[in-house]
């Protein structure tokens, strides 16, 4: 099968006058079609980086970004979502202005459109809070409105960079449950950005693990579980959790020692 | 003390115990923080009264000379000779009107400036030196020369007041526009937007209330810097009042509109002196602008 997305010994670094910061190296992936592709790495090692190539924000210093086997620059009709790691819904306006920013920037606020977004509001618990500020929602809802604003533009491709690290522990479980659940019903690919490990193993169909800085790939895992219905709070439950999370765990700290006898 | 405040708050009140149940010593608390209110009010009023008592007083029995220092009685009926006759709504709106004018150039010029300056980082920082140079300008000293360049018109006396507060408000806003969150910007560049979205979707909403905040401290600028127009180079305006009260002695006359114009504090003699004040004013408010516009430089 052809890979939707594929980084191709991609590398970047930020110079300023202080200096030159290599983020990444050499770093190389695919995913495919449909695929929830969860990218870990410790903090600062680059992974927003990584994803502000792939949206095309920046370009890469080395190597390639391909979708569908093309260059991102040259797709025009392929939209590419991005979640921020903190919400950035804008106080100044009510929710429903929030979600529908990103069609009025591209003068695309028509009737099916608007539509669209009034059906992905009212399936997912908005409506009711179209005219509330953002301020009134709680962490959920807010990370929920964030998605949705993505989600009107009916991306092709989800990038979602730290979207719980702002959240406390107990609204993180939930609100992963509830992203998980919303991307695999619109059948999005998507690429979430982590630190954590176990939320990566939870949510994933793919583990991409990235070393310290400057990142490269240290190892892919493929993750299935056999349940109905998969949930990120069910995996965390079943057995095999634990041996995917203490497998991938033991691969990081082999890479570590190597690192240090280098 | 702070407790007690907050508590007072009626939003704070409502949320404890309502009018049915309130206990006894909730009641006295209530009864206790009414009284003060009250106190406090009555006291407000009565300070001024009493001021005015005895001004009335001192002039009435030769302590100061009233000629001098003129005295309520008199400086009320020079007010309603003035608003008999109407000349002194003539000056009055005429100070307002060039005032109005002169801010809403600040604003508009002001807002289009400093979005320049936010379009291009080269501009500005060639500008910034510049910009930090005329805004610490002696600005009062400037209004003869303007005058001079001018010509002793209306035009002349906006401008004036533009050039009081023109470069503080670039800077600030400026300012504030470079503090909002990269976060933000790079938000509107992944829906797909390009630099102007950014700046009518982000800068400037979200600028809006330190917009506002500058623009309040703006209004009182212009006002100083038209009277300070209107002393030099006009034939009507409260800044022309006071100069020709002032000149040919007319004490009464000078204080009325002193105090109408800007409540300068002590009583002084001459205009020089008046001058004086009102520039010391004027430095004061440069100085914490300039000051916080620094501030946000570095
Ligand atoms: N604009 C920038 N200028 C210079 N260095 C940067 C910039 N942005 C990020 N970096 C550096 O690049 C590295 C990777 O950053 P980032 O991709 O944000 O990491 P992560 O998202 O994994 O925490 C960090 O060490 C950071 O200090
Ligand atoms: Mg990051």
């Amino acid at each position: 099968m052809q890979p939707l997305l594929e980084c191709k010994n991609v590398s970047y670094s930020y110079h300023t006058m202080a200096g030159e910061t290599q983020a990444l190296t050499d770093v190389s992936f695919q995913v495919n079609d449909g695929e929830f592709a969860v990218i870990v790495g410790p903090s600062g090692c680059g992974k927003s980086t990584l994803l502000s190539l792939i949206c095309g924000l920046s370009l890469p210093e080395a190597g390639e970004v391909l979708l569908h086997d093309r260059p991102i620059g040259q797709h025009k009709d392929f939209h590419i979502g991005y979640m921020p790691q903190k919400d950035q819904l804008f106080e100044w306006r009510n929710v429903y202005g929030n979600i529908t920013l990103g069609l009025e920037i591209r003068h695309q606020l028509t009737k099916e459109n608007l539509e669209f977004a009034k059906k992905q509001m009212e399936e997912y618990g908005l409506w009711e809070f179209r005219h509330v500020k953002p301020s009134q929602l709680s962490g959920g809802m807010r990370q929920r409105a964030a998605l949705i604003r993505t989600l009107v533009l009916q991306p092709a491709l989800l990038l979602l960079d730290e979207p719980f690290s702002a959240l406390d522990y107990q609204t993180r479980l939930n609100v992963s449950d509830d992203i998980y659940r919303i991307i695999k019903k619109e059948h999005k690919t998507a690429i979430l950005v982590t630190h954590d490990l176990a939320e990566a193993v939870s949510m994933a169909d793919k583990v991409i693990v990235l070393s310290a800085r400057p990142a490269h790939v240290i190892s892919e895992t493929p993750i299935t579980f056999d349940m109905e219905e998969r949930t990120p709070m069910k995996c965390r439950n079943s057995a095999k959790f634990n041996e995917y999370f203490n497998k991938i765990w033991k691969e990081l700290n082999a890479y570590a020692v190597e690192e240090n006898m280098q | 003390m702070l407790w007690k405040k907050t508590c007072s708050e009626p939003a704070a009140a409502s949320g404890h115990r309502q009018a049915a149940s309130i206990s006894r010593h909730q009641q006295a608390y209530l009864d206790s923080r009414m009284r003060h209110r009250r106190f406090v009010q009555v006291m407000r009023v009565f300070l001024l009264a009493a001021f005015l008592m005895l001004w009335e007083i001192s002039t009435r029995r030769g302590w100061i000379d009233g000629f001098i220092f003129s005295s309520p009685s008199r400086i009320w009926k020079t007010f309603a000779g003035m608003v008999e006759d109407g000349s002194i709504f003539a000056h009055v709106s005429a100070t307002i009107l060039e005032t109005i004018a002169s801010f809403f150039f600040v604003v508009v010029l002001g807002l289009f400036a400093a979005v320049l300056l936010w379009c291009s980082d080269k501009l500005s920082e060639i500008l910034e030196p510049y910009l930090v140079v005329l805004n610490s300008l002696p600005k009062s000293a400037l209004a003869p020369l303007l005058i001079v360049w001018l010509g002793a018109n209306r035009g002349t006396i906006i401008v004036a007041g533009m050039s009081v507060a023109i470069f503080g408000t670039i800077l600030n806003l400026y300012t504030g526009f470079r503090e909002v969150s990269q976060d933000k910007m790079k938000l509107i560049y992944t829906l797909g937007g390009t630099r102007f979205h950014v700046l009518t979707k982000v800068v400037l909403p979200s600028t809006v209330p330190a917009t506002i905040s500058i623009m309040k401290v703006n209004i009182g600028l212009c006002l100083v810097g038209v009277v300070i127009g209107e002393f030099i180079g006009a034939r009507c305006g409260l800044g022309y009042l006071i100069i020709y009260g002032s000149q040919v002695l007319q004490w009464r006359g000078e204080m009325i509109k002193r105090i109408s114009s800007i409540s300068v504090g002590k009583l002084d003699r001459g205009w020089t002196k008046i001058w004086g004040s009102l520039i010391s004013v004027m430095a004061g408010c440069e100085k914490s602008l300039s000051e916080s516009v620094i501030k946000g430089i570095i």
